[in-house]
């Protein structure tokens, strides 16, 4: 076996091994949906995160927090961009710590842009800010893991699978209620159905049925995660392009400069 | 500074002559730059360059990843989300940062394989070697501490499983372990510690790296024939060699932007895909993950730690026979430095009077199974420790070994092996010569 042969059998394998480290889905059923910022081209659709940022505020922020999310990146491009005074209005619903000299500790006051959004509500209830990345990987245990490059991480898939997972039943252990839930490892999650549909009146007059407001929760939150990804994927094909173009000229100058001495070989062995 | 005979640098203006007698860095970056390397090299002696770009990068990126890190168990993990949203461009280094690690570790087991196939390691490059598996024991710690900084769910409880490894050395291991952490458990002292190694062992590594350099520039590169340079005149040996500048250093930036552009795309569309979900969940001490999956990079040495379980004979016997001092625990530890420290001995190892792979037929076969085998080991690395991966991993570690301990030693001594050419001159002319022009032609 020659060893061109052998690095590229060596790197499907590695490509393949790989995998299997990121995924971290057992049981539970995540359906794949086609969000608008999946594959290298896509990007967020404004309209609904603005949509996702509603259900949020009205449903999932009573009990939880955002704590990583500043307020003012809102309003930024590549995300909900909405107005400097649409979010200076937003931030006035939610309460700071005051630490101004002549506040108290445990003081509060109202929250400004340059504020995060606050901590969970409920103890319990975990932080949504990284939510869409820390339960990423979900396209399957044994899928292969690079299709994540055209199909997103599956992280918002797992979120909308959740929101829109739950069959009714419920049981009750140790004191505590937990529902079915169909994408849940496991099968039962103990977070109560938090969306039934018709749960927002969405500004914009879109479909509030359950599956548009989850999908639209799960693309908030993929962006409350990854803030920066359009600016990243910009970055990626500028890279990607500029590096391309320089290995091309770079293969270029390297070939006319082993041009003489690969015609020198030639020379030498023609007499022989 | 070269074995082989070359023009060395002559200073010619005044300044230069003065600057020479009391500092003579220009013939040595001259001489360093115009090493006479063999021309046939082929397309495996690239990644040396790939990983001082690596090491550059990461030693860039990191020292501005410092300055807004903080190294605190309660601030750790949102002053990487600091960076990853507030920082100008944070997102972007922080993602060159981590992927960086892996394309610093794909290009080393490239680099590391490249050797192993080509006899690079004997006689007279084994000192070459013996630093480049300390650099590669560096790289580890560095990248293991490294992992720890963010403070997520991976970061701390990989800390937990690693430095644990140190407390199955009987008698002293505790201690060590104590000693490590900085307490009887990774907290913020520990991390603490991590920050302050992964800030100074990438230096430590810098300087491997110039002594690295050295010692191959003391003997000359290796090449694919394993035939030495012809060091009669320095007309013979210009036959067989070309300076490094320009002909290696266009051809291997040519490579590594290549390499870059594909570096690129993953950190552009897909910076997580090597990362594991749950290292974007904070540490907590109290909750457990399912897996603790170590980064694929350590995978292999992970797989050999696991494999030896105390049901395997061989782990029981060793029990019996040292009284119980080396019990299954301490015997997977010992397998895994055992399994890094075989390969640094590989030059002594290894019976066989040809260098190179290509013209040893049995050892190429081997050869061809070792480097699946490490594959496996890293897929198995991953798995749980079920059945049949128990089994996968026992058979993978142990071909590990037979490799290095026995086969290579036998096949110096079975083996017939085929005749390489007299020089590296006809080894080239063989390749881009009249005679192989059609050859050459696809």
């Amino acid at each position: 076996m020659s060893i061109k042969k052998l690095t590229l059998t060596a790197l499907t394998a590695l490509t393949l091994s790989v995998t299997s480290a990121v995924s971290s889905g057992d049981g539970g059923h995540i359906h794949d949906t086609d969000f608008s910022f999946e594959s290298p081209f896509g990007t967020y659709d404004e309209a609904q995160l603005r949509r996702g940022l509603q259900v949020f505020t009205e449903v999932c922020a009573s009990c939880h927090g955002m704590q990583y999310v500043p307020i003012r990146s809102l309003g930024d491009k590549g995300g909900p961009h909405m107005s400097a005074d649409a979010v200076r209005e937003y931030a006035t619903q939610f309460e700071a710590a005051d630490t101004s000299d002549d506040a108290e500790l445990g003081d509060t006051r109202e929250a400004k842009p340059t504020d995060h959004f606050p901590v969970s509500a409920d103890p319990n209830a975990p932080d949504l800010s990284l939510m869409a990345k820390s339960r990423a990987g979900y396209h399957g245990p044994y899928g292969l893991g690079l299709s994540q490059l055209i199909n997103g991480m599956g992280g918002p898939e797992y979120i909308l699978s959740i929101l829109v997972g739950y069959t009714g039943e419920e049981k009750e252990e140790a004191g505590t209620t937990f529902y079915e839930n169909t994408a849940f490892p496991g099968g039962w999650i103990s977070m109560p159905p938090p969306l039934y549909g018709e749960d927002v009146d969405f500004a914009d007059g879109h479909s509030n049925t359950l599956h548009h407001e989850a999908e639209d929760t799960a693309a908030f939150l993929m962006w409350a995660a990854e803030p920066k990804m359009m600016a990243r994927k910009r970055a990626g094909f500028i890279g990607v392009l500029m590096l391309t173009l320089l290995s091309v000229l770079l293969y270029a100058t390297t070939k006319r400069l082993w041009a003489p001495v690969k015609q020198r070989a030639k020379d030498d062995t023609e007499n022989s | 500074m070269s074995g082989i005979p070359h023009d060395h640098y002559e200073p010619k203006t005044g300044f230069e002559k003065w600057l020479n007698v009391r500092l003579p860095i220009v013939g040595l970056v001259y001489d360093t730059l115009m090493i006479p390397t063999p021309k046939n090299l082929n397309w495996m002696w690239i990644w040396g360059i790939v990983l001082a770009f690596c090491l550059v990068m990461q030693i860039i990126t990191g020292v501005i990843l410092a300055m807004h890190y903080t190294p605190h168990v309660d601030l750790a993990f949102s002053s990487i989300e600091h960076i990853m949203r507030n920082v100008n461009g944070g997102h972007m280094l922080r993602y060159m940062h981590a992927n960086g690690a892996a394309l610093f570790f794909f290009a080393v087991y490239m680099h590391i394989f490249r050797g192993l196939y080509y006899g690079s390691y004997k006689a007279p490059r084994e000192v070459t070697w013996i630093i480049g598996m300390l650099i590669y024991l560096a790289m580890m710690a560095t990248a293991f501490m490294g992992y720890v900084l963010p403070w997520g769910q991976m970061s701390f409880w990989g800390a937990t499983v690693i430095t644990g490894l140190f407390g199955a050395i009987p008698v002293v291991g505790e201690s060590i372990q104590a000693w490590l952490l900085g307490g009887p458990a990774v907290e913020n002292a520990t991390l603490n510690r991590f920050f302050s190694l992964h800030y100074l062992l990438p230096f430590v590594i810098a300087a491997l790296v110039a002594i690295h350099i050295w010692a191959f520039h003391t003997t000359g590169n290796s090449n694919p024939t394993g035939v030495e340079v012809r060091r009669g005149s320095k007309e013979e040996a210009a036959k067989d060699t070309l300076p490094f500048w320009p002909y290696f250093v266009m051809k291997d930036l040519f490579a590594l932007m290549v390499i870059l552009a594909i570096f690129f795309a993953v950190i552009g569309f897909m910076p997580n895909y090597l990362g594991h979900p749950d290292n974007y969940i904070e540490a907590n001490p109290l909750s457990t993950p399912a897996h603790i999956v170590p980064e694929w990079f350590f995978l292999p040495f992970y797989a050999i730690l696991r494999a030896f379980t105390a049901d395997v004979w061989a782990v029981q016997f060793v029990d019996w026979i040292t009284f119980g001092v080396v019990d299954a625990k301490f015997f997977g530890v010992l397998a895994m430095f055992g399994a890094i420290a075989v390969m640094a001995l590989v030059p002594w190892l290894d019976t066989s009077s040809v260098r190179s792979g290509r013209f040893r037929p049995m050892f190429k076969m081997f050869f061809a199974l070792f480097a699946i085998d490490f594959i496996v080991l890293m897929w198995v690395g991953a798995r749980d420790t079920d059945f049949p991966h128990d089994w996968i991993s026992l058979i993978a570690s142990t071909y590990w070994f037979a490799y290095f301990l026995i086969i290579l030693p036998l096949l110096g001594v079975i083996e017939k092996p085929d005749q390489p050419p007299a020089t590296i001159e006809d080894d080239f002319n063989a390749h881009y010569g009249h005679a192989s022009s059609d050859a050459d032609a696809k």
